[in-house]
């Protein structure tokens, strides 16, 4: 199968070749992830985080819609235990994600559980190729560079924000809807999915009020599903061919 | 507080990283059949629309229409004119600073 045929070029070098591509197409996202680390810095360090706490939950959650959920629930006064499922639930996006990236990665179980957490929004979209499958030291290298701009912006946000003011008030929440349009205009422009991201957005919108934070945007996964009943149509660039 | 934001934090990371793992976990070194890649396929269109609408329209489980709205308009307008995802989440920001200041 492809995965084990190598490509021509995709001996020695094309590894390190395509996580320097990542790490490149990475860079302005992760200058965005910057910005929205800083305000999630300081968003967290008024509801009454610790500051170490803020920098250590950047630091191994990595997840930044979901850390936003949780600090916004403590600030509103839920507990801890709500908060984090909030967090999940933001999450569990990552479970259907996760399911496409697996068999991309590869070792055994735990090798592959391992690199599974290089998955965040912007290097998951961008790291797959059009026949379903996903280019891992791609994602590798566009994730580790926003990594940084999330680890580095969250200390910016807990050490500065005293200096930022009223982050509402720089327009600050217009941040994160900002960085997935941009993602999801880039992803139209492969020329597929448009009637989908209709259905996934029309989903979340009816269930906004209705269900916690999170199921909605989970929800919406399923509009995907259409895709299971379009066999007849003939796919623009074809899964099976070219790949070797 | 201090304690419970500890418990968060560590809640938040063991969650995430079962998430992101399990799949993985799961599913590896076999190719998905092709309906499977055709839903893998649309999943970003559909996570991602959803995405913005919560991003834009929710506020504590409540729908919402504030000013943010306009600065993402703003923002995707530059996407769609091919500027950088920086100048267009600035942008995004800066419209709706700049119509925060004004009402």
């Amino acid at each position: 199968m492809r995965r084990t045929v190598p490509l021509p070029s995709a001996t020695a070098a094309a590894p390190r070749a395509a996580f320097r591509r990542g790490v490149r197409e990475g860079a302005p996202f992760a200058a965005a992830s910057l910005l929205l680390a800083a305000s999630f810095g300081v968003l967290a360090v008024d509801a009454g985080f610790p500051e170490l706490a803020v920098v250590v939950m950047s630091a191994i959650v990595f997840a930044g819609s979901a850390q936003f959920a949780a600090v916004t629930i403590i600030a509103a006064g839920g507990g801890p235990g709500a908060a984090a499922l909030a967090a999940t639930l933001v999450n569990s996006r990552f479970l259907p994600m996760g399911i496409a990236l697996g068999p991309s990665l590869p070792g055994g179980r735990w090798r592959r559980a391992a690199q599974g957490q290089a998955v965040v929004d912007a290097s998951w979209v961008m790291a797959a190729r059009p026949d379903g499958t996903f280019d891992r030291h791609y994602l590798f290298g566009n994730t580790g560079i926003q990594y940084a701009g999330w680890l580095g912006g969250t200390v910016l946000g807990v050490v500065g924000g005293g200096l930022l003011g009223d982050t509402d008030a720089l327009g600050f929440d217009a941040l994160y809807p900002t960085f997935f349009l941009v993602l999801l205009i880039q992803e139209m422009r492969k020329g597929r999915g448009r009637g989908v991201a209709a259905a996934g957005a029309a989903i979340a919108l009816v269930l906004i009020p209705l269900t916690p934070p999170g199921v909605p945007v989970l929800a919406a996964s399923l509009a995907a599903l259409i895709g299971l009943r379009r066999t007849h149509r003939p796919v623009p660039p074809s899964p099976t061919e070219g790949a070797t | 507080m201090t304690a419970d934001a500890w418990v968060v934090v560590g809640l938040c990371a063991v969650s995430t990283a079962t998430i992101k793992g399990i799949g993985p976990f799961a599913l590896g070194g076999r190719p998905l059949p092709a309906a499977a890649t055709r839903v893998i396929a649309l999943l970003a269109p559909a996570l991602l629309a959803a995405l913005v609408v919560t991003g834009v329209f929710s506020e504590n489980g409540h729908l919402h229409l504030g000013d943010e709205a306009v600065g993402v308009l703003a923002g995707g307008a530059a996407a769609l004119r091919d500027a950088s995802i920086l100048v267009c989440v600035v942008l995004a920001a800066v419209v709706t600073a700049a119509l925060r200041a004004l009402t």
